[in-house]
């Protein structure tokens, strides 16, 4: 089965869609992503969705979904690099993606995750 | 006019390659990247529910020009259950799957034209439009 791949780097995990994700694909993501945070108490995720040229409701949910689970699991996520057509276009579906913070790019993402965790800028791990 | 291009929604698969098409037809008629991304996400929604609510179907995508203006047409057609209450099946927050209940009303606002037919036990036709 189709999977896209999820990284662990020191206390958290990071995810870069590239794919044109069906329904079951982005169902997968959600699951996957759930059980490695419970495995490997991650404090993190990062998503990056800068190669993603549509976020419709289902992938929305799933982005919320993710940020739900995690949060209840003691992690934070920062979704990151949303194209400024797909925000434009979220905005007028209705989706606000409540309860996801977000970032320009991956370094943002990162010190945003840091601080929310309370570190340095520089500690990792 | 071309004959419109018929896509047919019997699998999740179906609805990333409606939105695929409808991706290189707006690119085609070289609409902005913005309109392409409402014009795909609105196709997206209503691929899904012809294939969850409509029990599968059909997209049919067709390239219009009216006059100086030309524009981009894509139909759905399902045979599925119908939808008893219209009105209602609009308004944000409506579901009876599980979605997040704005396909509709949120397909219709990222279009310039949404028109809506739907008989109870023979099926729902969706329309949409978006001029260049």
């Amino acid at each position: 089965m189709e999977r896209i791949p999820i990284l662990k780097m020191g206390r958290f995990l990071l995810v870069t869609i590239q794919v044109d994700m069906d329904d079951r694909l982005a169902d997968t993501l959600q699951n996957d992503l759930t059980s490695r945070i419970a495995q490997t108490g991650a404090r993190g995720v990062l998503i990056d969705i800068s190669s993603v040229d549509l976020v419709d409701s289902f992938i929305g949910r799933m982005l919320a979904n993710v940020a739900a689970m995690a949060r209840v699991l003691d992690a934070e996520t920062v979704v990151v690099g949303m194209r400024p057509a797909v925000a434009i276009t979220l905005v007028e579906l209705g989706l606000s993606l409540p309860g996801i913070r977000t970032a320009l790019n991956v370094d943002r993402g990162m010190m945003l995750l840091r601080q929310a965790l309370g570190d340095s800028p520089d500690t990792d791990g | 006019m071309a004959e419109p291009e018929v896509i047919p929604i019997v699998a999740e698969a179906d609805v990333v390659h409606v939105r695929q098409r409808v991706r290189a037809r707006a690119t085609e008629l070289r609409f902005s990247l913005v309109d392409q991304t409402k014009m795909v996400t609105a196709a997206s929604e209503l691929a899904r529910n012809a294939l969850t609510y409509g029990g599968g179907g059909r997209a049919e995508i067709e390239v219009l020009a009216s006059g100086m203006k030309r524009g981009l047409r894509v139909v759905f057609i399902d045979q599925g259950p119908g939808i008893p209450n219209i009105a209602e099946a609009m308004r944000d927050g409506f579901t009876t799957g599980n979605g997040l209940g704005l396909g509709l009303g949120g397909a219709k606002r990222l279009v310039n034209e949404f028109e809506i037919e739907s008989i109870v036990g023979r099926g729902t036709r969706i329309a949409i439009t978006r001029w260049v």
